[in-house]
């Protein structure tokens, strides 16, 4: 079955080729539905035979290799579309497949009447090959195919509904932040790609890593590939300081959302970080400065997610601190623990983000908490999958959720600092807050709404896949159960991965040990700050709704600012956009095109109307005039005929 | 043809006689009268003048060839140029009534650029000539030049070494009397 | 003393030029023409001087075919002069200038 890994990445790209190019005459939307869905679906048993497959192999001997056919062969470049099947990307296949089969589902119920049913079925199938395309790829350049792949399709399904107005502008303009940003980001991932290029020869994973561990290579070099690496990553996987298009791309429809910015496309970054391990391990400094950004972009994302009151702000937000969770995992060295937070993370947030599109479906697109309330008792199975979400990502054992923050948070302490742990630990009592009170002010307490709405659960086509995703997250941790409790077997999860980042966790090797008792230590104070993070939220948001009020207007300016993200937009668009703007209006445009091209250009054309125009008086017509002018070149001619005697 | 008035050299003492023979004579005479007719020719207003003088210039051009021992072609200088030609210019002149030319030009400067370029260029011809010397390893062989001009000579040329450009002459003459009949007719109407 | 032969091609340059300077003068087709006659005889009096001074008819030769071109090229010159003038009544060259700019 892993020789026919290729299909996963084919079949999407026909059901995109399908509904494309068929899907408007075709007027039924279950068949639309059952191609695109289907095409996900089969994929996702072929990774899973795949999966099975490997299990059977020898552990060290793990990887495959499936060429289709050489792509470029310039110079030195030698490029194949090949597909490499090894732990690392099996995993990442199994979860876009299958939490991808699961929202192209519920799409079908939630997209149910749009009048452009086709086309989003169509995009979505295209991300997925992009996506797959991305993971599987054995080279940077096919990585990188899928990497802007995921972009566009990313600009594609944001900006869906064109003829929306969103926030202040229009989706239009979120999609065109989302596309502008990534691109900033696939900048530094492109010079990174040419770094690697010259220094090592070659663009194939294989040959490179090889290398990498291999060669002589000075560690400045690895720096600056890991840094433009790292800038790619922080653009895909919404970090400080490239996050900015993650809130505003929840102006598309909410399975996007899930899919897109919970599931897979954010943490291509992850992906393509833990991929290139060897690279930044042999970056030490690199390593801190992502270990860094990833817990303050934690840290800073939770803070703003506490006063939203646009429900898919808060879970955007949600998302761009769980990310900052697993940069800050790789950063440490702790690989696999980042791999399984992509796990896990995309279980629980999907869920969350396809139980708020329920919500928001029922509630006739209101997106603001601050109007819902007490929709427990109209869609109790949207509530009960949504609060096992809110329970998994706030790390209450023995939801999955537990067992991946758990890990992270121990490795920030053993192979990173105290403080990266302190700030871990926060960011966790954040998490578990704020997504409480998210809960608690959508499904519980007193009814906000008006009576023009009815709220009422959503179909089956939609709620199954919440309850999928709900036993995912709550089981799903299982595989990773730590050392310390699973016994002789070690995290299984850890051990799955372990051949893939061996030469990376070579170089890394030589942190101090701590005994179990430290992480059990650890690991209670994270519960116990969880739980009594959820009782809080319940205090202030179900028993006592005064005292958050009186709390903002108290700290009136630093919920300003937190409520207005810091202002951080508001910063960019001052210190680039409008400079940017504003050169290329003035500058580029009315100077550099209008005056001086199209000066020269029709500058050259008057200097010869002025020139044709001299000369064209010669031609008077006279015949004699004429013949003066023959007789001037034998003047000519016979000067010459004496200068040679 | 004018006669000019310069029997008064033949009539110097002969010990300070200027080494001048009757060619020389005969030859500034005719060459005057053409260089000066051709001068004029150039200068009338009325073309019947013009067409006069340029016959006078044939007729001194036939002087010349006789100088140059080249009877034939003097006598068909005058029979076909002289006798021919300008009484076919003249009868165009007649047919057309042009009238007086008045000397201005349109374009002003043509013409005195043009006399100036003229004179420039007589000036190199004469300077190739006299400095070139074209003439150099000539030694005049007059009995040579006698037998060369006679009809007798010509004709022999003409009909055995270059009859073909004879004929192609023959045909070029049809041509043109062809094309000027179709040029000048009237069309029928 | 011979004529030298300087002088008979000086003479011929001085016709030639007196034509070139009524070509590039004169306003009236006819003198035109005429000029340019004066110019063709120019060219005959070189060659038969040439031909006298070598011993050679073959300058003469050529001269008969200068003549009968002359005489051919003078013929349908004037028929495109009587043509051009049927149709715009004037001799005057500088006038017939539709190849103007």
């Amino acid at each position: 079955m892993t020789q026919y890994i290729y299909l996963t990445v084919l079949l999407p790209f026909l059901g995109f080729l399908v509904n494309g190019i068929f899907g408007s005459r075709i007027k039924n939307e279950k068949v639309i539905g059952i191609i695109g869905s289907g095409t996900i679906g089969l994929s996702f048993l072929i990774a899973a035979g795949a999966f099975i497959q490997t299990l059977g192999m020898p552990v060290d001997d793990r990887k495959t290799f499936v060429t289709l056919f050489n792509w470029i062969k310039v110079g030195g470049l030698n490029v194949n579309i090949a597909y490499q099947v090894d732990q690392l990307s099996l995993v990442m296949a199994l979860i876009v497949t299958g939490v991808g089969f699961i929202i192209h589902v519920y799409s079908i119920g939630y997209m149910h009447g749009d009048k452009s049913f086709w086309r989003f079925f169509s995009y979505l199938n295209l991300f997925i090959f992009a996506m797959m395309n991305l993971i599987l790829g054995d080279n940077f350049v096919l990585l990188f195919l899928g990497w802007e792949g995921v972009g566009l399709c990313s600009y594609l399904l944001i900006g869906f509904w064109y003829d929306r107005k969103f926030e202040k502008s229009t989706t239009a303009d979120a999609a065109k932040k989302a596309f502008i940003v990534n691109r900033i980001g696939d900048f530094g991932f492109l010079l990174g790609m040419f770094l690697i290029f010259m220094t090592f020869g070659s663009l194939n994973f294989n040959e490179v890593f090889a290398r990498a561990a291999s060669f002589n290579v000075p560690v400045s070099v690895f720096n600056f590939i890991a840094l433009f690496l790292f800038i790619g990553a922080t653009g895909k996987s919404a970090q400080i300081p490239l996050y900015i298009w993650l809130p505003d791309a929840m102006a598309g429809p909410t399975p996007v959302s899930a899919l897109i910015h919970a599931a897979t496309m954010v943490t291509a970054g992850v992906y393509m970080v833990a991929r290139c391990s060897i690279i930044f391990a042999s970056a030490p400094s690199i390593m801190i400065l992502i270990a860094i950004i990833g817990a303050l972009t934690a840290l800073f994302a939770a803070s703003i997610g506490l006063v939203q009151n646009d429900i898919k702000k808060v879970l955007a937000y949600s998302t761009v601190s769980q990310l900052g969770y697993m940069f800050l995992a790789l950063g440490v060295g702790a690989f696999t623990a980042g791999i399984f937070h992509v796990m896990t993370h995309a279980f629980f947030k999907a869920l969350l983000f396809l139980g708020a599109g329920s919500v928001i479906h029922s509630m006739h697109d209101e997106q603001d908490i601050q109007h819902y309330g007490g929709l427990k008792k109209y869609m109790p199975r949207t509530a009960m999958t949504f609060l096992i979400a809110a329970l998994a990502i706030s790390g209450i054992p023995p939801l999955s959720g537990f067992f991946s923050k758990d890990d992270i948070l121990w490795y920030a302490f053993a192979n990173g600092s105290f403080l990266l742990w302190l700030i871990g630990a926060v960011t966790a009592l954040l998490t578990a807050f704020y997504m409480f009170r998210l809960y608690f002010l959508t499904f519980e307490g007193k009814e906000r709404f008006g009576h023009d709405k009815h709220p009422h659960e959503s179909p089956g086509l939609m709620t199954i896949p919440l309850m999928v995703l709900a036993v995912l997250s709550a089981v799903g941790g299982f595989i990773g159960i730590p050392a310390l409790f699973s016994g002789e077997g070690g995290n299984r999860f850890e051990n799955w991965l372990e051949p893939v980042f061996k030469s990376a966790n070579f170089k890394t090797a030589g942190y101090g040990i701590y005994s179990s008792f430290d992480e059990i230590a650890l690991m209670l104070v994270t519960v116990i700050g969880a739980g009594l993070a959820i009782y809080f939220a319940r205090y202030v948001y179900l028993r006592n709704p005064q005292f958050a009020v009186n709390t903002s207007k108290r700290f009136k300016g630093l919920y300003n600012l937190l409520l207005n993200k810091y202002f951080v937009d508001e910063f960019y668009d001052a210190a680039v956009v409008n400079p940017i703007l504003k050169t290329s209006d003035n500058f580029l445009w009315r100077i550099a095109d209008v005056k001086i091209i199209d000066g020269v250009v029709n500058g050259t054309a008057s200097l010869i109307e002025l020139i044709s125009g001299r000369i064209r008086k010669m031609q008077t017509g006279v015949t004699q005039v004429y013949a003066v002018v023959m007789m001037l070149g034998i003047v000519i001619a016979l000067f010459w005929v004496i200068l040679s005697l | 043809m004018r006669e000019t008035r310069d029997s008064s050299v033949a009539a110097l003492p002969t010990q300070n006689r200027i080494i001048m023979s009757i060619e020389l004579i005969l030859f500034i005479i005719f060459g005057l009268v053409a260089a000066v007719s051709g001068i004029l020719m150039i200068t009338r207003a009325n073309p019947v003048m013009s067409a006069l003088f340029l016959i006078v210039n044939f007729g001194s051009l036939a002087g010349l060839y006789i100088l140059l021992n080249a009877q034939f072609i003097a006598v068909a200088e005058v029979i076909v140029y002289a006798g021919a030609i300008m009484v076919l210019f003249l009868f165009v002149i007649m047919l057309l009534r042009p009238e007086h030319e008045k000397l201005a030009f349109k374009i002003p400067g043509i013409k005195a650029f043009s006399i100036v370029i003229a004179f420039l260029v007589f000036f190199q011809l004469a300077y190739v000539i006299f400095f070139a010397h074209p003439g150099l390893s000539l030694k005049p062989d007059v009995a040579a030049s006698i037998k060369a001009g006679t009809v007798e000579t010509i004709g022999r040329e003409l009909f055995t070494n270059y009859v073909l450009p004879f004929e192609a002459a023959g045909y070029l003459l049809l041509a043109a009397t062809i094309g000027a009949v179709v040029l000048a007719k009237k069309k029928f109407d | 003393m011979p004529v030298p032969i300087e002088y008979y091609l000086v003479l011929s340059a001085f016709m030639f030029i007196t034509g070139v300077a009524g070509v590039l003068t004169r306003r009236n087709a006819i003198v035109v023409f005429m000029s340019v006659e004066l110019m063709l005889n120019s060219a005959n009096l070189t060659l038969v001087t040439f031909s006298s001074y070598l011993g050679n008819p073959i300058g003469q030769l050529f001269v008969f075919f200068v003549m009968t071109v002359a005489a051919a090229e003078a013929a349908v010159g004037l028929a495109i002069i009587i043509a051009l003038f049927r149709n715009k009544l004037t001799m005057n060259i500088d006038e017939i200038n539709i190849l103007k700019w």
